[in-house]
């Protein structure tokens, strides 16, 4: 994992303290709200329904133990003991008082941590495959690039006041983890016919209010360029982009009025001139950075491991947790852990201080120290040895993180909506809740299979329900919450946005509503087709049909 | 109808509201809301002037209504800021905490 110098150290440090000050200048009424809300936003505080939040980065979703536990620590400390894990691989807290954030900077600067740059009009935490670097069907390891890009565009003098917030997502492998298409910028690590290591770029991607997929505006990046290349994109971006109507000041209505050819003219002219300036990075400067993400001492195992074989036959729970949580790595004996923080009936995302200093020590005894969060709102360990599975399940039984719901209906991705935040016009954790517990039989999700359900509480796209396979989105109509279902989306490779199927449900209706959706499926599904192959097929009409009647 | 005025605390960002003798309550219980549009004008005025003196954050009339003898906001937002979260009954106003 990346670790600060001694300047990146000094420079938190200095930027906690003077926020701490800023701090007391606004308590003490030297500072007016008005004067105070940007900064404290460049900070990463927020004022919600409730009190203040505080979102902290984590670096395309890598976090060690020690951070874990300070974490926990400002959970317990400083809000009512959790936190949640957001869909920009951070963590949020939900209940700070403005008066404790000078200590709580201070805390999170001795563990490397900050909250700069996680909100305003700037470029935002990048985000990756959770499985960077150990997926066994990487291509390239992205976190080095991610790094890169993390140091070139925090506090880069001239996107500080960007038309809009701004983000970025890196993936290296062929199965797209990161959502790269619903990207102001998309990075695909690839390799070309020569066997060179290049980016596939793709820009104008996005949810919100006016979703759009991003267009690929250059098949073939080589790395070295990646910087410029990204600057050029940010300049074009910088010097066209609308500040007049804030919805449509996001890189992806620009792309779109322009259209995606114009736009990556101006682009490669930009560069063309500045391609070759400080930016280039040097392949030793690549190699600096590859190192601090060099594999951990491996051991040379045997791919399968007998007592994990014989320990599935036993023990039938496992036996589920092992099929549904583990993903293949790159290494002999060892395996991808998924850690579900979507248990059924609960907030997804949510986590408290005992089970993030718990998880800490597992990451420690068989996790290299090292943890990932995902966009899924969920935990990863990337490098357990398969003999040590079975220990590992116990005691994430024991914490309450065992849910075998990886990929499946109950792993919903859903934002805080109204129970927190001061923009929602619906609540969205209440149904997240009483979705999973709908679907709460483990041979039941099994049998569904392979689906995304995302949803958000309002058409800020969050919850990312326009890419889900299948989306809620919660409205206010008239005082009411009211749902609305599309199909359709999907976040990866093949990327999609869902479509509205008709008029909203209330909280129950729709709950019985994805229900619905779901029997026809199973009635309908080819086999061995997955939910968003069988909607590809039949269209939205045999859904249609059914939850609204067909036309007469 | 009747109106408060609610607001967030600038130390700690907890929901206030306008309560007896103008002093900032945590509780809608301990808040006489208004029905003239007049005073509602001046508490309003008086909400502004606090957040000029950094008592509190984005003060706001909101409607209110009685049910079941306890005051609640009418809108589904401020009610959530009255009560807490409702997926977490265990933190906020509504347990106390
Ligand atoms: S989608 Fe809307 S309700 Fe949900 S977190 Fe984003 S802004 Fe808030």
């Amino acid at each position: 994992m990346y670790e600060y110098d001694e300047f990146d150290a000094d420079f938190v440090n200095q930027r906690a303290l003077q926020f701490g000050r800023q701090v007391e200048s606004r308590l003490s009424g030297k500072l007016s709200e008005d004067q105070f809300r940007p900064i404290r936003l460049m900070n990463g505080l927020y004022l919600q329904l409730h009190a203040y939040m505080l979102r902290v980065n984590v670096p395309y979703g890598c976090l060690n133990s020690a951070q874990m536990r300070k974490l926990a620590h400002i959970a317990r400390v400083y809000d009512k003991d959790y936190g949640h894990l957001t869909t920009r691989q951070n963590m949020q807290f939900n209940w700070i008082k403005l008066s404790d954030m000078p200590e709580i900077l201070l805390e999170l600067a001795s563990v490397e941590m900050h909250g700069i740059q996680s909100s305003g009009n700037c470029i935002r935490n990048i985000t990756a495959d959770e499985y960077a670097g150990v997926a066994a069907e990487e291509i390239e390891d992205p976190r080095v690039y991610c790094e890169l890009l993390r140091q070139w565009s925090s506090l880069h003098p001239e996107f500080s006041f960007l038309p809009r917030k701004f983000k970025i997502a890196v993936t290296g492998s062929e199965k797209d983890r990161a959502v790269v298409k619903a990207h102001d910028i998309g990075l695909r690590l690839h390799r070309n016919e020569n066997g060179e290591e290049g980016f596939e770029v793709f820009v104008g991607g996005g949810l919100g209010r006016t979703p759009f997929i991003g267009k690929s505006i250059r098949a073939f990046l080589p790395t070295e360029h990646v910087l410029s290349y990204c600057e050029a994109i940010l300049r074009v971006y910088n010097q066209l982009g609308r500040r007049d109507n804030k919805y449509k000041a996001r890189i992806k209505i620009l792309v779109h009025e322009m259209g995606s050819e114009a736009f990556s003219e101006l682009v490669e002219k930009e560069w063309a001139e500045i391609k070759q300036g400080a930016l280039a990075l040097p392949q030793a400067e690549i190699e600096r950075v590859r190192e601090f993400f060099a594999p951990p001492a491996y051991e040379a195992l045997p791919e399968e491991d007998p007592d994990f074989e014989a320990q599935r036959k036993a023990e039938p729970g496992f036996a589920l947790w092992a099929r549904q949580q583990l993903a293949a790595h790159k290494r002999a004996g060892y395996a991808i852990v998924n850690v579900s923080c979507s248990p059924v009936g609960k907030p997804p995302g949510d986590i408290s201080s005992a089970q993030m200093e718990g998880f800490a020590d597992l990451a420690d005894t068989y996790n290299f120290g090292e943890m990932r969060v995902t966009h899924n709102q969920n935990l990863v360990l990337t490098d357990v040895r398969k003999r040590d599975l079975f220990d590992l399940w116990k005691k994430l039984v024991a914490l309450g993180l065992a849910t075998a719901n990886h990929g499946l209906i109950g792993d919903t991705i859903c934002c805080p909506g109204l129970d927190y935040c001061a923009l929602a016009t619906a609540r969205s954790i209440p149904l997240a809740e009483k979705i999973s517990e709908r679907f709460a039989d483990p041979e039941r999700q099994a049998e569904i299979g392979e689906i995304y359900l995302n949803m958000s509480g309002c058409i800020n796209a969050c919850g990312h329900h326009h890419v889900g396979n299948i989306g809620i989105v919660g409205v206010d109509k008239k005082n009411t919450e009211l749902y609305q279902l599309m199909l359709g989306g999907s976040a990866e490779e093949d990327a999609s946005l869902g479509k509205i199927l008709g008029p909203g449900f209330d909280e129950d209706g729709i709950v019985d509503a994805v229900e619905t959706v779901i029997n026809i499926y199973i009635d309908m599904r080819e086999p061995n087709e997955k939910f968003i192959e069988t909607y590809r097929r039949l269209g939205p009409e045999p859904f249609k049909d059914r939850l609204y009647g067909a036309p007469a | 109808m009747q109106q408060v005025v609610i607001a967030n605390r600038l130390t700690d960002g907890v929901v206030v509201f306008l309560g007896r003798n103008r002093c900032w309550v945590e509780s809608l219980d301990d808040c006489p809301p208004t029905e003239q549009t007049d005073e509602a004008s001046a508490l309003l005025a008086l909400g502004v002037k606090a957040e000029e003196e950094q008592e509190i954050v984005g003060p706001d009339l909101i409607e209110v209504a009685s049910h079941q003898g306890t005051l609640v906001p009418v809108k589904m937002r401020e009610a959530m800021r009255a009560r807490g979260p409702s997926t977490r009954t265990d933190l906020g106003k509504q347990a106390g905490n």
